[in-house]
């Protein structure tokens, strides 16, 4: 049996916070236990409240922080294992901040070529025409090559964000809240190029995001977060249509759909049901 | 009528030119109703809500027909009588809490200094109606949190204590921007159930800013959308749900993934981008992006009727049936 894309293994965090500058130190959990694997061709959203640990993961997916127990794998082989540039070739990333995420003095080829300029293959003029190519695959029109970030709206700054990410023909694209800083029809354009982009080359993602309506429409499995475990985890469609965790089910409920009438739905969100919500089982399913 | 707003266009001078962000704007907000301004980043609905707290920066020129509230013309008020309606009778509720709070002073130094400002109260008064109005907005042992600082406090603590200083005054009218966007959906869900419910408990008004549909769909009683500092289309929101008039409203509708949308279909996007407010051109500001765009786009149209309280900026409004 070939092994999943990426495989997560028993992974727990630690982080060390101190209190004060002389304050005693003490470690803070974000992330314990996770399991979790991505086959090729899955779109895995992760979903949670903030500081539920889902950056924490994607930052051990992308061997940018060592778990203090467990083991990443990709293609079956521990993420630590490959050296950096193998694994940037590999697992690409787009970030939420299409405007904190672009050096602002770089110009849009210097921006996408950077990932082959470090691997240093290729002429300058090949790198060109790779940089042109990624360009054109994400949509962004070739008078763009010589701008800076700066002129260049919400939505194309993502496209080359994108571009950045997929030079280097990444298997895997992890993308942490990708279109939260942009407007609905902005958000609409980067949704449909990620699903395009995902038939036409085969690719795997990772998406991180608080959005439900984003998570449904564009996922074939999820995995809920919920104080830093996998508290649910299952195909989108079974997920979505029964949820069996209530922390899954409270964010079902919370979905604001186009529901003209509806109200805002009235949530249990005390102590108690937060207890329940952190004693109730797990409902994990793989396949 | 608590607040009729008519004829509003703002411009303001940059470096580059006058940039006219608002263009003869009219809307009215009554006693307990909510109106939603919908629109996206650059539309000029978060510089209308300012400007009717007067609070546009010095390069900004504003010119109206009408804004008025309640009995007041708000448009010839001097500012020495401005201040007093801010946090008192008009209030506003901003989207950031982390920068609508004072770092410095605490929470219960903050809640009180509104009241302290506008009433003949004693500190120990209005501490006790900051109390009275934390637990109200879900917050538990207020006592407590009045001595702390917005740093001590998570995003979801602090916009509850944001919409509560807003309240402190029991407002008539209440002006939130995006109050909820940056925080985790189950609270969002929270906040804005725990306001609609002040809101009819004080019939309060309110304008809500956002550009979430989905959002707007569960509050609003009545919406105005904006495109590129116009009203495209404003209306009942029932009408303008079931009938949406103008193909921007339209295309916003189909832009946002939802459960009846098919899974991993493309949504509906809205090629192009916003024109420039520097240089008006007298065109329908859409006719670029529209797909539906003709020749006779090519002249400026004021809105249409559409139906009972409902009109569209589309030369097409009653030329054919909406799709």
């Amino acid at each position: 049996m070939t092994p999943p894309l990426l495989e997560l293994r028993d992974i727990t965090h630690d982080y060390v916070v101190r209190h004060g500058i002389f304050g005693t130190r003490r470690r803070v959990r974000a992330v314990d236990g996770v399991n979790l694997r991505i086959g090729k061709g899955d779109v895995l959203g992760i979903v949670g409240e903030s500081g539920s640990g889902k950056s924490t993961l994607a930052r051990i997916m992308l061997g940018l922080l060592d778990p203090s127990e467990g083991a990443a794998l990709l293609e079956g082989k521990p993420v630590s294992a490959f050296p950096r540039r193998g694994l940037a070739e590999k697992v690409g990333f787009i970030f939420q901040d299409p405007y904190s995420s672009l050096n602002p003095r770089q110009t849009v080829e210097q921006i996408i070529g950077y990932p082959i300029r470090l691997r240093d293959r290729g002429s300058p003029g090949s790198r060109r025409d790779l940089v042109r190519q990624t360009m054109e695959v994400v949509g962004l029109p070739e008078r763009f090559l010589d701008a800076y970030p700066g002129q260049m709206s919400g939505g194309q700054r993502q496209r080359v964000a994108i571009a950045r990410a997929l030079i280097t023909r990444p298997g895997l694209l992890l993308c942490d809240e990708p279109t939260s800083a942009l407007d609905v029809s902005v958000q609409a354009q980067v949704l449909n190029l990620l699903l395009e982009l995902r038939k036409d080359h085969e690719l795997t993602y990772a998406i991180i995001s608080h959005n439900m309506s984003v998570i449904q429409h564009m996922t074939t499995h999820v995995a809920v977060m919920y104080l830093g475990r996998i508290v649910e985890m299952d195909r989108s469609e079974r997920v979505f249509a029964n949820p069996q965790h209530p922390y899954t089910q409270l964010l079902l409920d919370s979905m604001l759909t186009v529901a003209p009438g509806k109200g805002i739905p009235e949530l249990r969100l005390d102590t108690a049901a937060r207890e329940a919500m952190r004693d109730h089982p797990v409902h994990i399913v793989t396949n | 009528m608590l607040l009729n707003v008519k004829g509003l266009s703002i411009n303001l001078a940059t470096q580059r030119g006058t940039l006219s962000a608002v263009q003869d704007v009219s809307f009215h907000v009554d006693k307990g109703e909510t109106l939603c301004i919908v629109g996206e980043s650059g539309c000029g609905k978060s510089i209308t809500a300012l400007s009717l707290l007067r609070l546009l920066p010095a390069s900004a020129r504003l010119t109206a027909e009408t804004i008025s509230f309640n009995d007041l013309d708000l448009l010839t008020l001097p500012e020495a009588d401005i201040r007093p309606l801010r946090g008192n009778r008009l209030s506003m509720i901003f989207q950031d809490p982390m920068s609508a709070l004072n770092p410095l002073h605490t929470v219960g130094r903050q809640l009180t200094d509104v009241l302290l400002a506008h009433q003949h109260v004693t500190r120990a008064k209005a501490a006790e109606r900051a109390c009275e109005l934390l637990l109200k907005v879900g917050i538990p042992n207020p006592e407590e949190r009045l001595q702390q600082y917005p740093h001590e406090l998570s995003g979801g603590l602090r916009q509850r204590i944001v919409i509560a200083m807003a309240l402190m005054c029991e407002p008539e009218l209440i002006i939130a921007d995006e109050p909820t966007t940056a925080l985790d959906v189950t609270i969002q869900a929270d906040l804005l159930r725990l306001l609609k419910e002040l809101q009819q408990a004080l019939g309060m008004g309110m304008i809500f800013i956002t550009h979430d549909l989905g959002l707007v769909s569960r509050i609003a009683d009545r919406i105005v959308v904006m495109y590129a500092g116009e009203v495209v289309e404003a209306g009942p929101a029932s009408a303008i749900f079931e009938h949406p008039a103008h193909p921007y409203t339209r295309a916003l509708l189909g832009a946002v993934p939802d459960p009846s949308h098919p899974r991993m279909e493309p949504l509906e996007s809205i090629p192009g981008t916003v024109p420039s407010l520097l240089s008006r051109d007298k065109t329908c500001h859409f006719r670029g992006r529209c797909p539906m765009a003709q020749d006779i786009c090519n002249n400026r149209i004021s809105l249409q009727t559409v139906g009972a309280d409902h009109q569209a900026r589309c030369i097409r409004v009653g030329a054919e049936d909406s799709q």
